[in-house]
């Protein structure tokens, strides 16, 4: 507050400390960040640069498609449906705040160990729920993401939630303003839920303070979306509040658009009457919007208000000032220049490399046939659909490829197809940070490449714990520096992201989780012939001995090894290969957790039928163990019918990737061999071991 | 008439012009929409505090959570102002679909037999099963055989079909689809039922979300025929 007080001259009122605060907070300030998430390349042809609340993409054909993605974390720690639920909200505010539809819902969630941790369970039962009640609701399908489990989440959760938006290019709300303009609060009214709930995300939580978890109302906002989509071309600007409530809404609308506010508080529609201006100014009730208008735009919005029975309340007015004046009771409570308030003063944390748990070391032999169940009974490889059955998945009948195996595919009103998929890999990012998180950005490329679609944008998710830990935050400038060569050696932009940081539980930061989601498109809607006995069974890449931070150690409970590492044109080759095979109505699927015995297992569940796999055909110098479960980056698994074998490998000679014929499908075993072992896993236990754990360890611990 | 690559035959073909009954809340009613002009209808939106407009042949009572379900699912929606209109041209034996939440809010309205309750421990539950066609009467499904098997979503948290007397509907023929499989404990497995007339017919599961190549893994014909075959 001393830089405040220096630049105002003199001591700043509580409504003006409020709104600082709130907008300073590292989460709405990104003042710990800023400086090196620029550095992400963000430029491309199809990209539309704007300041808008979401990333936004030219699909062709006059149409758009907006993305954005960001967290909830602490909110859902402590109450993980209404947590969870508004995060759901937020994100889902971020699209319609450029004028787009929401087309789509990813969320990523992690927690605790849930097989010995009823805590955690009941934080991943009530987060799920909470995503379910606000999407369902909405009508807007969940068509994926990914789930991972770890001691290090342990009382915390992180819910990550993801949306995108589809609309016509020339319906975005390019957000502009004139003196003169009335500045409207719309949606849920404004209550003491949610008081300083930024703040409370950006520091360690040492409260069980429930009053900063806001409360959902997705009927209020399906509401608020329809006001919007209807009177969109009306409307001059757009603003969702989410973190920092008014304060930030109000700084960061004027600061953007390089002009004044004049705000009445007394004009705000609130829950309670008793709330003081600094309360209602950082509130961060849900479904509320902000909206810039003219006096036509106004009568519109109005209209609409009545008719969806949606509350409104002028706020406020534009100027030609550079300041933002807010009244309270025809008192002038705060009088803060723009630029001061919305612009918090970058911090510089120092860094040291971190000490991760790489070692030279292999641990010693396993029992094969045993981690391959256990891997099908842990939460991160169980089948997920306990979790997807609970939500919409077909609404808005755009879902072409539903969630489970690689990308989802949505389908587009311009006869493309939408590829998305969401990927994190903590324990990688743990072992190394830089090759860690571009393993999690190869990993989601890899399965958007699996559908046949090619990547054209990235929207990433950074969440660390606290920056003033040196350690932590060199792994957070190494991931950034990760997701920098990547872009730049594969050309695709970021156009969105969100850093959190902060988090934190009493046994320390949490390991660095980045989660990356990737767009592909694709002109066809591909549909591969499933594999069957008969199927001949290939694999592109090579496989490392890398078997760090692999589901296999987590199994044996073993830390040491070396995590993947990505070979930046080995990635492009390799991923191109597999494009055209998808693109040739190939079955692909690629080798991530659990490496590719896991592969082969998901291949074979979910298509019912077992295989026969040589392992000497995968590598003849590493041991079985590793070339089963080490999870070396840039691999694909192909299912081919034996007719067209002889096309799919003269397709693959031209690629210049590494492959060969490892197998193929048939039998009721999955069977692995060295040419002195075998490893057997039978299917129909397989399966019911796989398909039943998740639900056993949410519904009893 | 030729539709994409599907090929319809012309004793069917006749423009209906369907009235989509848009309550709060409501957010299947652009998918079936786009479901009717897929299949050569002619839609339109009518706002639940409005009147139906005289042009307007048939109508859909779409899916979603008319009032956010508050209370029990569509029991606010059966009170809106245009339900009396509704009724109006259910006597007229007029065409009347309710999916899902319309199925509900026809239900509630008293337009049809049964009541829908929670689906129980599972809760919201979205996946895809077969219903089987057991009634070829009505104005939905007269192209489909009796025993037809449609390949369908199903999303809903209060599901459940129940009536105390199936026989009677089964005697009076307004057992429109039952489930393949039992997925969600509704009475003798209904999926959908008609009144007495068989013009007014709800079902729980979404034909609209399966009446496409693109979207419907398995087979959209069936789905699809039921739009398809709509007369007025």
């Amino acid at each position: 507050m001393q830089h405040v007080r220096e630049s105002l001259g003199r001591d700043p009122t509580d409504t003006e400390e409020a709104i600082i605060s709130a907008e300073w907070s590292e989460h709405c300030s990104y003042k710990s960040s800023k400086m090196y998430i620029r550095t992400i390349p963000n430029k491309a042809p199809h990209v539309i640069s704007e300041d808008m609340d979401s990333g936004v993409i030219d699909v062709g054909d006059g149409y758009v498609v907006t993305a954005h993605i960001e967290s909830h974390n602490h909110p859902s720690a402590l109450d993980p449906f209404g947590g969870a639920a508004t995060g759901v909200g937020g994100i889902l505010r971020d699209i319609v705040s450029a004028g787009t539809r929401p087309i789509a819902i990813l969320d990523g969630l992690h927690f605790g160990d849930i097989s010995t941790d009823t805590h955690a369970a009941w934080l991943l039962g009530g987060a799920v729920r909470g995503i379910s009640h606000y999407g369902n609701c909405m009508g807007i399908p969940n068509i994926g993401g990914e789930i991972g489990f770890d001691e290090c989440y342990t009382k915390y959760a992180l819910v990550d939630v993801a949306a995108i938006g589809f609309g016509k290019r020339d319906r975005l709300i390019h957000n502009r303003a004139d003196p003169g303009d009335h500045v409207v609060l719309l949606g849920g009214p404004t209550g003491y839920d949610g008081v300083g709930g930024s703040q409370f995300a950006s520091a360690q939580m040492d409260t069980q303070d429930r009053s900063a978890v806001q409360i959902p109302d997705p009927f209020m906002e399906k509401m608020v979306m329809e006001v919007i989509l209807q009177v969109r071309p009306h409307l001059k600007a757009l603003k969702d509040l989410g973190g920092g409530g008014l304060a930030c809404a109000l700084s960061e609308t004027a600061d953007s658009l390089q002009v004044g506010i004049t705000a009445h508080l007394n004009n705000v529609h609130t829950r309670n009457s008793d709330m003081t201006p600094a309360e209602i100014v950082i509130s961060e009730s849900q479904e509320r919007m902000l909206a810039v208008v003219d006096d036509s735009g106004l009568s519109f919005l109005t209209q609409a208000c009545s008719k969806f029975h949606v509350p409104i309340s002028v706020i406020g007015s534009i100027d030609d000032t550079d300041t933002l004046r807010v009244y309270h009771n025809n008192d002038v409570v705060a009088q803060l220049p723009v630029r001061l308030a919305a612009h918090a003063p970058p911090i510089m944390w120092p860094d040291r490399p971190a000490i991760t748990p790489e070692s030279p070391f292999t641990p010693p032999c396993t029992d094969i046939v045993q981690v391959l169940y256990k891997m099908l009974q842990m939460p991160d490889c169980a089948d997920k659909r306990y979790i997807y059955s609970q939500y919409d998945q077909e609404v808005g009948i755009r879902t072409v490829r539903r969630p489970g195996l690689d990308a989802s595919v949505l389908r587009l009103d311009n006869g493309r197809y939408l590829a998305v998929s969401l990927s994190s890999n903590p324990r990688h990012c743990w072992y190394n940070p830089y090759h860690g998180t571009m393993g999690c950005f190869e990993e989601s490329c890899r399965n958007v490449a699996c559908v046949g679609a090619t990547p054209v944008a990235m929207l990433d998710h950074l969440q660390f714990g606290s920056p003033e830990d040196p350690e932590t935050f060199w792994s957070f400038k190494e991931s950034v520096r990760a997701l920098s060569d990547y872009a730049t050696h594969t050309g695709i932009p970021c156009i969105g992201g969100k850093v959190s940081l902060y988090n934190e539980t009493d046994s320390g930061p949490i390991k660095p989780s980045p989660a990356i989601m990737i767009l592909g498109l694709s002109d066809v809607n591909h549909r591969p012939s499933q594999p069957a006995p008969g199927h001949k069974i290939i694999l592109i890449g090579q496989t490392q001995n890398e078997c760090g931070g692999s589901i296999y150690h987590d199994i044996i409970q073993y830390t040491g090894g070396h995590c993947p590492r990505l070979n930046l044109d080995a990635s492009l080759r390799n991923m191109e290969a597999a494009r055209r095979l998808a693109t040739n109505d190939m079955y692909i699927h690629d080798a991530s957790r659990g490496g590719l015995g896991m592969a082969i297992m998901r291949m074979c569940l979910e298509s019912e039928t077992g295989c026969n796999i040589d392992l000497r055909s995968i590598s003849d110098v590493i041991p079985a163990r590793v070339a089963l479960f080490s999870e070396s980056h840039s691999r694909y698994l192909v299912s081919t019918p034996p007719d067209r074998l002889d096309d799919t490998l003269a397709m693959l000679q031209n690629t210049d990737a590494p492959y060969s014929v490892v197998g193929s499908f048939g039998g009721d075993t999955i069977t692995f061999s060295d040419g002195k072992h075998q490893y057997d896993v039978d299917i129909e236990k397989a399966g019911k071991i796989w398909s039943e754990s998740l639900e056993r360890m949410i519904l009893h611990g | 008439m030729t539709l994409g690559k599907y090929i319809i035959p012309t004793e069917i073909i006749k423009l209906v012009r369907v009235g989509i009954v848009v309550f709060p809340g409501s957010n299947c009613d652009r998918d079936v929409y786009h479901t009717l002009q897929y299949t050569g209808h002619d839609p339109t939106y009518i706002w639940h505090e409005d009147h139906i407009p005289k042009y307007v042949d048939s109508i859909i009572l779409p899916g979603g959570f008319s009032f956010a379900d508050r209370l029990r699912a569509g029991v606010i929606a059966s009170h809106s102002p245009i339900i009396s209109d509704i009724q109006e041209m259910a006597k007229e034996h007029k065409p009347i679909l309710g999916i899902c939440n319309g199925f509900q809010i026809l239900a509630e309205a008293g337009l049809l037999p049964g009541v829908l309750l929670p689906n129980g421990k599972q809760g919201f539950m979205c996946k895809w099963t077969n219903i089987i066609t057991h009634q070829n009467k009505t104005p939905f499904t007269r192209t489909l055989d009796r025993g037809t098997r449609i390949p369908i979503p199903v999303a809903n948290g209060e599901g459940r079909y129940y009536v105390d007397d199936p026989k009677k509907l089964e005697r009076n023929g307004q057992i429109v689809f039952k489930y393949e499989y039992n997925i969600n404990g509704s009475t003798d497995n209904i999926a959908g039922v008609c009144n007495e007339d068989g013009n007014v017919v709800g079902l729980m599961p979404h034909p609209e979300r399966g009446a496409e190549p693109d979207i419907n893994p398995y087979d959209h014909r069936p789905a699809m025929a039921i739009f398809e075959g709509m007369v007025a």
